[in-house]
């Protein structure tokens, strides 16, 4: 007879999220439809009235994400998702929901840009995650997730993050993540415990009037906003930092990836190990907090860095800024929807530990 | 005994393309093993060809996404113009004999050519064939048992469609008896 765990399903990524947002406490969730990542508003239309919490097409992103800033000022454990263009018209929101300080979660499903772009898979939108994307000097806390389990798994990271430092999270994942099928096991319902925050606008009855604001006319009071901001993000560098490294003890080249790529490139490092190459991997798991201390180290000892990446070369320049110029940085990418072949991988280790070393 | 097996599963869309490595995803999850399906989502879909990467193994899989492949099904002639080449050396490609008019060439590949189609029309619902393709596979490569397959098919066709799963066992079946009596080999 064939034995399976009841709990163990099979599931596109962007369904697994939708059933651990709803599992995680959802109270209501505001989005608009877009490829590839229309399945987590139509999964949840399909659950939520069954269970619990708020669902709604809005009638654009820029809506969407205005609705989640109200309601994460009224304390509710609030979400939106869409895909690459549908995040750039939410950035106004995103920023303003940075600097009002409420927690939320942002999930981008990215897509091949720039412009309307492609529906196929991309890491194009690295920088607009992790650098702001809206105005102003503000940081998301930027999970990528490599597996369908781990598109469930971050929800409840995000949501906690989010919470823990007032602050919005993104969980950035691609098409590919969204649509592709694999086992996934969910905490249990009611595992992540919320309660309305004090700060929250709940109506004032009783107690002192809360408000919230991103908007502070005075430039001193700005400043100290910042510099509050500022302060906040470096403890989030300080305590939060995420990766994972595999076979980095021997390496002498080492791969660095995130989100999906990074299963590709360990595939590619396989056959590379079995032709003898001594190939390690590091996938940065927080892209802000970006791992840079792991970088740092591994910098003092190998002799190269591959970074792979389905964009143009926008990580790399953080793994530049953390190697600091003590081994080269090699860059291999696709754009525009493509996706990397670990055979390709392997070419470009290939090619790079052929090089002889050079000598400054 | 196998440890990873990479499969292809290419057609036209509506031939059961993606349904047919839904179901072998699913089958492997009733055996306890690792498994990924990843379909082709884009404009080929609306329309055109499709095609999903069905990887089943006992360990972690790494990469969901590969260009070689242990196993072909190829149910289209320009899937099979593409994915020809993409099969490893000693690996498996089934292809549907009534729809692919210039078969294979590979000579360090075994080359099934399947009548799933015409079958199903003998049985008189041709929606089955990508049943019949499925056993007949199965019956070459049994990385899931059939019954694996049927309580998958349980799991994954609606209750208002579980009258069905009867003529599925049939396709299944009548795959593997393919396989039994007249199989073209080409090593």
């Amino acid at each position: 007879m064939p034995t399976q765990k009841s709990e163990i399903r099979l599931m596109k990524g962007n369904e697994a999220l939708a059933e651990a947002a709803i599992r995680a406490g959802l109270d209501a969730y505001f989005g608009y439809p877009i490829t590839p990542q229309s399945e987590v508003l139509e999964y949840l239309t399909e659950q939520i009235p069954k269970r619990h919490g708020l669902v709604l097409q809005a009638e654009s992103e820029v809506a969407s994400i205005n609705m989640v800033y109200g309601a994460a000022g009224a304390g509710a454990r609030v979400m939106t998702s869409s895909s690459s263009p549908g995040i750039s018209l939410m950035q106004e929101g995103i920023s303003y929901i940075a600097a009002a300080e409420l927690p939320c979660l942002i999930v981008n499903v990215v897509r091949g840009g720039p412009g309307l772009g492609t529906i196929q898979p991309s890491q194009g939108d690295y920088f607009q995650a992790t650098k702001g994307g809206g105005h102003g000097d503000y940081r998301l806390i930027v999970l990528a997730p490599a597996s369908v389990q781990e598109m469930c798994d971050f929800v409840f990271d995000a949501f906690k993050l989010a919470e823990k430092y007032r602050t919005p999270a993104m969980i950035l994942s691609d098409g590919a993540l969204g649509q592709m099928m694999e086992k996934v096991e969910f905490p249990e319902e009611g595992s992540l415990p919320h309660q309305v925050p004090t700060w929250a606008t709940t109506g004032k009855k009783g107690r002192e009037r809360n408000f919230i604001t991103s908007l502070h006319i005075e430039p001193e009071k700005m400043e100290m906003i910042n510099l509050h901001l500022q302060e906040k993000y470096k403890e989030i560098e300080k305590n939060e930092v995420r990766y994972e490294t595999f076979n980095i003890d021997d390496a002498e080249i080492v791969l660095v990836a995130f989100g999906l790529p990074a299963r590709i490139c360990q595939k590619a490092m396989e056959l590379a190990r079995d032709k003898g190459i001594k190939v390690g991997l590091v996938r940065p798991i927080t892209l802000f907090p970006f791992p840079k201390k792991i970088l740092s180290d591994i910098s003092k000892k190998v002799n190269n860095f591959l970074v792979i990446e389905l964009n143009a070369g926008q990580m790399v320049e953080d793994v530049m800024l953390a190697a600091n110029g003590r081994c080269p940085v090699h860059f291999k990418g696709r754009m525009g929807g493509m996706i990397i072949q670990p055979e390709d991988i392997l070419e470009e280790i290939e090619k790079i530990v052929e090089q002889p070393i050079m000598q400054e | 005994m196998f440890t990873t097996d990479e499969i292809i599963i290419a057609g036209f869309g509506g031939q059961g393309v993606l349904s047919m490595g839904k179901i072998l995803a699913y089958s492997a999850i009733y055996e306890n093993k690792e498994t990924s399906w990843m379909p082709s989502y884009g404009p080929e879909m609306r329309g055109g060809t499709a095609n999903c990467i069905t990887i089943i193994s006992e360990k972690k899989i790494s990469s969901p996404i590969v260009s070689k492949f242990d196993s072909a099904i190829i149910l289209n002639q320009p899937s099979l113009d593409k994915f020809e080449k993409h099969v490893k050396p000693h690996g498996v490609l089934f292809y549907e004999a009534s729809t692919i008019i210039k078969p294979p060439t590979r000579e360090n590949v075994l080359v099934y050519k399947i009548s799933a189609i015409e079958e199903a029309n003998k049985m008189g619902k041709k929606q089955i064939s990508n049943m019949i393709m499925l056993g007949a596979f199965l019956e070459i490569k049994p990385l899931v048992k059939i019954e694996s397959v049927l309580a998958a098919l349980k799991k994954v066709l609606p209750e208002r469609h579980h009258h069905l799963l009867p003529v599925n066992e049939q396709a299944l079946l009548r795959g593997k008896e393919l396989i039994e009596l007249n199989y073209h080999v080409s090593v």
